[in-house]
């Protein structure tokens, strides 16, 4: 049996097999389900990256021709991504979704849906025709859809659901244009047609044909401003999923993006250019929205906007190598960017999952009404940590290693100074990189530190309490790999050479990679020496307070004797400097009710962050669009008469038409018969 | 090696120097030089109080504090002379490895549960973000004038010849000297001798911590600023022989030690609010320092 049919065939015995069991049954059978498809497609993968390229076709239809599924190292570099989080997912989401056990049907749906969506990223991955990339890409879309929504009924969830759907949609609608455009000019559905298009038409054209895959792509991976789905989709979904959404999910655009720069192999200055610049302010922009959100999930949210536009800068700059054929250039900005996707997955999902954990344990997300949380899940608390430190790009982990090879690249290309145009954003995107690092560990110190950290802030009807060794093993499987890479990046980069030599060309690597690899090595022997400088540090603290007396006291209050939990620094409070000094923007609506009079009654003080591209590219369209359609409200007057009529009137106008068109037709022939 | 041991050698008196430089100005006879590190001395040999609502994160804080500051001082040179490591791009190391600490200092504050240390951790936490893109764009520059990428490359590459790169290293010194005040919540950002903890930054965030913790936190600041007296040193060391870069780096550690007495004594705190703009405006002048390479460059 040929490979496609031993993962199609096992794809659809866990999905068949989901739907007879009894909630525990369902969530073991995706959880070998997951391992099943991700051993299966990891074979080839692992191939490939080894360079053994696998390819085979698939018969397909007499549409779209036999479809060529290859697993590339470029796809073996995103399927591996893709197999580990959904294994992690899966196993963080069986233990999550024992609160729903009385679910049944929804929980069916569920794990089938989550079956389907690793099928489908893994397919898009590999699929070289467009209708089954375009098929593919539509069963990971829908049914990531139905994981989204699957607390349906509440509104809230239902409305983000939809969101997504329709935005997801506005991006296949572009791509199916892309595609179709290509095949017009090619002929072919096949992935080949696209270099056939580049070898005939113009630059204008090939470059068209790249802005409308990016923006399609953009759509699913969020870069700003198509990203305004990503803030409500993550919250509403349930934490294993918005884990897996972030981790992998938006990943996939990152993936057609970068196959579609291989494939599109012209004006890589250009389309460098562009990515760069709108990278930076994806960046920008995500984590200055995140600082101010008062949800956890949508804090979160907003870091993978950030995350997506410091992988966008990495690819970028690979781009501009490419287009200035400095091999050095390119090699360390693809390393940077790709990495980073890996990376970003790991430790997105890690804090996806300790927020799943204190939204279990507490029945909220509000991040006012933490505190102290440390000392009641200890160990989702580290895990936490641990994460945020990575994803604010901090050494010694693993977040630290990509934005160092994306800084390498940055630099490297300010010093070979191309022109003044290409100094000045490389230099933009540096200090853009800088801010995002600075502005991420105000966000971070801010999430951990008032959700963890201090005395609790609010009575909840349960006391939250730390979570089985079931549901923390993923966590810790994810925490492990963060610290791997932190510490050993030189056998990670190692391993996407095979997916640099495709990007740069094979000749190229061999001369380029040792400096980078050597490089890594060196950060590799100082993260070490760091973390023992901090043991050694620690351990003579430890070892000079033994003989100390210590004693435990109140935190200090300034002589005030009765301290409370209010007055406590709150997450409002400590970005407020902040707030005020973005102010311009941000679009911040606040609503005070202040104390007045002798006999104050009840004041009130709320904000909430909106997103200035929503309300301007969506609410305020949709708003206008809506008033030019009211107008023609009078239509839909709820008589059956006038609709009868309605009807009546289509029909006249179906027939009527072509024959007053034939009428004119013979009119202007007896016309031409008279001159 | 010899950069980390001669940093160390003036972190003992740089902030003594500070402190007597700040006395005879206000015309007082002062403490010894080396007052600041006899007290740290007393600190380390000191029992501590811990308050009940810290956690692990507590205790562990200054230790990483103090580490990250030693893990940042390695990749400092001195002259052509590497610092224990030397590889491209080591100052986004440097830099990152510093932020780390501050992170840690940041959640210890939070883990107080203190009003006032909230304060501060938010006041540190948003004045450190703002002075992060002025250094990148300053060693961007560097790095474009000198044609290198790390430390070491950059600094024994670099060579004062010309009018216009006078003003550049006057620059550079100037960012430096003031991202140096900044990072240590000294004037004109941070006032350490205020008594008031509403306009404290660094020192409010530490109200909690006592005994081995203070010490090395109050440590790891002088190491601080003898580390970035030390990048001060390295603008004008060069490719000096041995002796003389190791007089030209002491020099140098002491002039700026005098000008940050200097500073501290004739200047004024700025208010809360206008500090965010201040240190804005050190990426501009970092900026200029950029536009300035470009014409040399050109």
């Amino acid at each position: 049996m040929s490979f496609i049919g031993i993962y199609l065939l096992t794809l659809l015995a866990a999905v068949l097999l989901v739907g007879c069991l009894n909630p525990n049954g369902k969530s073991l059978v995706a959880v070998c389900g997951t391992v099943a498809l991700s051993v299966v497609s990891s074979v080839p993968a692992v191939g490939a990256l080894m360079g053994q390229t696998f390819a085979c076709d698939f018969a397909g239809s007499f549409f779209t021709g036999p479809v060529r599924v290859i697993i590339d190292p470029l796809s073996a570099w995103f399927v591996l991504v893709i197999n580990f989080t959904m294994i992690t997912s899966v196993l963080y989401g069986r233990q999550y979704m024992q609160a729903y056990a009385d679910r049944r049907s929804a929980l069916s749906l569920h794990w089938m849906c989550y079956l389907l969506v690793h099928a489908g990223l893994t397919s898009v991955c590999a699929m070289h025709n467009s209708i089954g990339f375009l098929v593919a890409w539509e069963v990971m879309a829908f049914s990531s859809f139905v994981l989204v929504i699957f607390e349906g009924d509440k509104v809230r969830t239902i409305r983000a659901g939809i969101n997504y759907l329709i935005q997801s949609h506005i991006g296949v609608a572009l791509l199916t244009v892309a595609f179709v455009w290509v095949a017009m000019v090619s002929g072919t559905y096949d992935f080949s047609g696209i270099g056939q298009f580049v070898a005939t038409q113009s630059k204008a054209a090939c470059f068209g044909l790249m802005m409308l895959f990016f923006v399609g792509f953009a759509f699913k991976a969020g870069f700003v401003p198509f990203h305004t789905w990503l803030p409500h989709a993550h919250p509403a979904a349930p934490s294993h999923v918005s884990g897996m959404m972030s981790g992998v999910l938006i990943k996939i655009g990152i993936y057609g993006i970068v196959r579609m720069l291989i494939l599109i192999n012209v004006n890589y200055l250009a389309v460098g250019y562009f990515i760069l610049a709108i990278s930076v302010i994806t960046g920008v922009y995500g984590v200055m929205l995140a600082i101010v959100q008062h949800n956890l999930k949508k804090l979160l949210a907003y870091h993978s906007v950030e995350n997506i536009g410091i992988i966008g800068i990495g690819i970028g700059v690979g781009c501009l190598g490419l287009g200035y054929e400095n091999q050095m250039l390119a090699i360390v900005g693809f390393a940077g960017g790709l990495l980073h996707v890996l990376n970003h997955s790991l430790f997105k999902s890690l804090l996806f999952y300790g927020a799943g954990n204190v939204y279990q344990a507490t029945h909220t997300m509000e991040i006012e009404h933490f505190g102290g949380l440390i000392k009641r899940m200890p160990q989702t608390a580290l895990l936490f940590l641990l994460a945020s430190l990575a994803i604010c790009g901090l050494p010694p982990f693993n977040g630290f290693v990509s934005e160092f090879i994306i800084y390498n690249g940055l630099f490297s290309g300010i010093n070979a100074s191309f022109s003044t145009a290409s100094v000045l954003m490389f230099v933009a995107a540096m200090a853009g990189l800088a801010l995002i690092g600075g502005l991420a560990i105000m966000c971070f110190t801010k999430a951990f530190g008032i959700v963890f950290l201090g005395t609790p802030r609010h009575e909840f009807h349960n006391e939250p309490a730390e979570f089985g060794k079931a549901r923390l093993l993923p966590m810790y499987m994810v925490g492990i790999l963060i610290v791997a890479i932190g510490l050993f990046p030189q056998y990670f980069v190692g391993a996407i050479r095979s997916v640099l030599g495709q990007m740069v060309g094979a000749d190229v690597l061999q001369t380029v990679l040792p400096l980078c690899c050597g490089a890594m090595t060196w950060i590799s022997w100082y993260m070490l020496g760091f973390v023992v400088l901090v043991a050694l540090v620690y351990g003579l603290r430890s070892l000079c307070a033994r003989r100390l007396p210590v004693a435990e006291g109140d935190t200090w209050g300034c002589g005030y004797l009765a301290p409370t939990p209010k007055i406590q620094y709150t997450a409002s409070s400590f970005v407020r400097s902040y707030r005020r000094l973005a102010k311009p923007l941000l679009n911040i609506r606040k609503r005070a009710v202040d104390v007045e009079g002798i006999f104050p009654t009840d004041a009130a003080y709320s904000t909430e962050a909106l997103d200035h591209t929503e309300t301007g590219l969506i609410h305020r369209p949709l708003r206008v669009f809506r008033l030019m359609l009211s107008k023609l409200s009078f239509l839909q007057n709820g008589r059956l008469q006038n609709y009868i009529l309605y009807g009546l009137l289509f029909i006249v106008v179906v027939l009527g038409v072509p024959f007053i068109c034939h009428i004119i037709r013979v009119f202007i022939n007896y016309l031409n018969t008279l001159l | 090696m010899l950069s980390f041991a001669l940093i160390f050698v003036a972190s003992l008196f740089f902030t003594g120097i500070v402190v007597r430089v700040k006395s005879l100005a206000s015309g007082r006879k002062g403490p010894g030089v080396f007052q600041p590190i006899r007290d740290i001395w007393r600190l380390l040999r000191k029992g501590a109080v811990y308050s009940r609502t810290t956690s692990l994160v507590f205790q562990l804080a200054p230790s990483v504090y103090f580490a990250s500051i030693l893990a940042a001082i390695a990749v400092v040179p001195l002259g052509s002379y590497a610092g224990i490591v030397s590889f491209s791009c080591d100052f986004v190391f440097f830099a990152y490895v510093l932020a780390l600490g501050k992170f840690f200092c940041i959640i210890a504050a939070l883990d107080t549960g203190s009003s006032f240390e909230g304060m501060g951790a938010s006041r540190e936490a948003l004045f450190s973000m703002l002075a992060e893109p002025a250094f990148f764009i300053l060693m961007g520059t560097l790095g474009l004038l000198t044609g290198r990428t790390s430390f070491l490359q950059i600094f024994s590459g670099l060579h004062i010849d010309s009018n216009l790169s006078y003003i550049l290293v006057t620059i550079a010194c100037f960012l430096l000297i003031m991202i140096c005040m900044i990072e240590n919540s000294r004037m004109p950002v941070d006032d350490p001798k205020t008594h008031l903890e509403l306009t404290m930054i660094h020192e409010v965030m530490i109200l909690d911590n006592s005994g081995f913790d203070l010490g090395l936190i109050l440590h790891a600041t002088n190491l601080k600023f003898a580390m970035y007296g030390a990048l001060i040193a390295n603008l004008f060391i060069g490719n000096m022989p041995l002796w003389g870069s190791v007089a030209a780096f002491f020099g140098i550690q002491i002039a700026t030690a005098v000008v940050a007495g200097v500073i501290e004594s004739f200047m004024a705190r700025f208010r809360m609010g206008h500090n965010s703009q201040f240190i804005l405006v050190l990426s501009s002048l970092a900026l200029l320092m950029l536009l300035g390479v470009m014409l040399i460059i050109n």
